[in-house]
């Protein structure tokens, strides 16, 4: 029991441990901050110089090709005839099967590693090796994808080409690169986005709803397909629609496998082009004439993209808004 | 007692109204068998989807793995048809570049986040700048580049490093804002209100009490980014293009001079005819992942230690 008080001079001469803010205290606080809400706006700024810039230098295409640009084929440097129709259908089909493949698994992986299906560790170990997927560079994986997926998958396309070459998806047979390694590859890579955000949405929902439907006599499918997907259901779209925002903009894998030709075409094994490969492809080496095409080529991109996630990033926030009222 | 008893001889009696058998579920029941059925497709789906890294994982250690040499981390490219030769050269490159992105995208994110998470979580400018750092988190890489291609490459009038910095820190900038703001958030809000009750400013307390607790987690957002920068390819392709010299050469740096990487290291020689130079995409293949993964289980290791505590 020996307690000594601070002797005044400690804390300058007033006996108080606390002290109101000077002159200085308060002139610092406010100048700071102010600064940290100018970085704020700046980040808001970023987006808008974006839009900014690549529309600026996208501005004189965009006279003299018009509307135009958006629906015909040809890519020709001689007579400057530049059309990205099939780049716009590359980018979106590929996008499609990428998230057809990629949202199946990432939603069975979502529920497997939510539904107490397995012990707590090995879930854990689960979860962290879908999230090392998104570890790899996507150049990695586009080697991966020439040297391993593409003849993995040659035998069996040309296969199906031989015997089923009637069905439209399978009307071309696959040489090389094509849609189908290339929607592979990138089923992989949206893989660990889908599986994170719809963990996340059916973790959310509320236990006591799954309890309710077991004590009703459901058996665990029944409860899943009848209550916790469909309460978890606006998080599991929010999910899709990013993951498809994701595939729509991944440029190197698709660069490396989808083949770079400027074709339509609804077969799986037959070589296509999307606007991000057309633009890892064309911009190193592009002359004075094609940039101009090339910014407008990435400026229908950025609104492709910039609209699919917005979409994304509203449906999830309506989704957490809705489930956080049902705790 | 005597009402007590009553209640249990009531309560069994009710049992014996239950039908036990109806309750219990035979194995062989389709709604059992579709259940089992589905709890094993779902186990076998997402086995089936950790096979691609491991794929990728072993082609790297057997294709990446048996050329692993010193050479390869202090030599330059090869030409054409020379055998040997490293990528020296672009690991360099990706340090610089990577180093020149955290720059600009650390002190920028932070400070966003302090504003988002402190200030005024609540205001109009809170959340216009969160959504744009969300929209952000999706902007295609090749984008990225393509903004610092017309903002950097077109007003400096050369390919250079600065500019793969810029738009690497365009990638990296909403990763930092929104872990550092979730970090941040973290903070209890006693610590805060004991600072205030002891006369600290705003500042102060995001100074002296926010910032040094929340900041394991705003470290590891800020591993994650660079991890993510480091493999970046699409970004490098046309704002620091490649070289086949070293970033300092005769004593001076060639900052404004196109600048290897080992991203584009892969992708230009993964296209190649020739074998040795296929090798050695593998190689540096190799060389990043483990860079990657490096920097991620840091980024791990920083958060779980904090976790414990």
């Amino acid at each position: 029991m020996n307690h000594t008080l601070p002797s005044e001079s400690e804390f300058g001469g007033e006996a108080s441990i606390s002290a109101p803010p000077s002159k200085f205290d308060v002139f610092a606080d406010r100048g700071f901050r102010s600064a940290t809400a100018m970085f704020a706006w700046l980040t808001v700024a970023l987006v808008f110089l974006i839009v900014y810039e690549v529309g600026g230098s996208a501005m004189p295409a965009i006279q003299k090709h018009g509307v135009g640009f958006l629906t015909t084929q040809t890519w020709d440097l001689q007579s400057e005839q530049f059309g990205v129709l099939p780049e716009i259908w590359g980018t979106l089909y590929s996008s499609f099967l990428a998230l057809i493949i990629g949202g199946f698994f990432g939603i069975s992986i979502a529920i497997f590693l939510t539904q107490d299906f397995l012990p707590r560790k090995i879930e854990w170990a689960f979860k962290n090796i879908v999230e090392l997927l998104a570890a790899i560079p996507s150049v990695v994986y586009g080697l991966w994808g020439i040297f391993v997926v593409i003849p993995m998958l040659r035998p069996t396309a040309t296969w199906l080409h031989e015997n089923l070459g009637w069905i439209p998806f399978f009307g071309t047979s696959l040489s090389g690169p094509g849609m189908l390694p290339a929607a592979l590859v990138l089923a992989i890579m949206i893989l660990p986005t889908v599986s994170a955000i719809s963990r996340d949405s059916l973790n959310n929902v509320p236990n006591r709803l799954k309890e309710a439907a077991v004590g009703l006599g459901a058996t665990r499918w029944e409860a899943i397909f009848g209550v916790i997907l469909p309460t978890a259901s606006k998080g599991i779209f929010g999910a899709l629609v990013l993951g498809f925002g994701r595939a729509l903009g991944e440029t190197m894998a698709l660069a490396m496998l989808v083949g770079n030709s400027n074709q339509m075409s609804i077969s799986l094994f037959s070589p296509g082009n999307t606007l991000a490969a057309l633009l890892a492809n064309h911009f190193p080496e592009a002359g004075k004439d094609e940039e101009p095409v090339l910014m407008y080529a990435a400026l229908v991109l950025l609104a492709i993209t910039l609209l699919v996630n917005i979409c994304g990033a509203f449906v999830l926030k309506r989704a957490s808004r809705r489930t956080a009222g049902s705790h | 007692m005597n009402k007590d008893n009553l209640e249990i001889t009531e309560l069994t009696e009710a049992f014996d109204d239950v039908d036990f058998p109806r309750l219990e579920r035979s194995l062989r029941h389709p709604r059992t068998l579709i259940s089992a059925g589905l709890s094993i497709a779902i186990g076998v789906a997402t086995v089936l989807a950790c096979i691609p890294l491991f794929s990728v994982l072993y082609m790297l250690i057997i294709r990446g793995g048996k050329k692993l040499s010193t050479e390869l981390f202090t030599q330059l490219p090869p030409t054409a048809f020379e055998a040997g030769g490293g990528f020296g050269n672009a690991i360099v490159g990706t340090l610089v570049m990577v180093s020149i992105a955290a720059a600009i995208a650390i002190p920028v994110g932070v400070m966003t986040a302090i504003f988002l998470a402190e200030f005024g979580p609540q205001s109009k400018t809170a959340s216009i700048a969160r959504f744009c750092a969300k929209t952000l988190t999706g902007l295609p890489s090749i984008l990225a580049g393509v903004f610092a291609y017309a903002a950097v490459v077109l007003a400096t009038g050369s390919y250079s490093a600065p500019a793969g910095g810029v738009a690497l820190a365009l990638l990296m900038l909403p990763t930092v804002i929104l872990t550092a703001e979730e970090a941040m958030r973290m903070v209890p809000v006693k610590m805060k209100e004991a600072a205030i009750g002891m006369g600290c400013t705003p500042t102060q307390v995001a100074w002296k009490i926010v910032l040094p607790t929340a900041m394991p987690g705003i470290l590891t957002g800020v591993m994650l980014a660079v991890a993510r920068a480091a493999g970046e390819t699409a970004p490098l392709l046309f704002t620091a293009l490649f070289s086949n010299y070293w970033f300092f050469e005769d004593g001076q740096s060639q900052l404004m001079e196109p600048t290897a990487s080992l991203a584009v290291f892969i992708y230009n020689f993964s296209g190649m005819p020739f074998e040795n130079q296929i090798e050695m995409a593998w190689a540096a293949s190799l060389v990043l992942v483990l860079l990657v993964l490096a920097i991620n289980v840091t980024g791990q290791l920083i958060s779980s230690r904090t976790k414990t505590r």
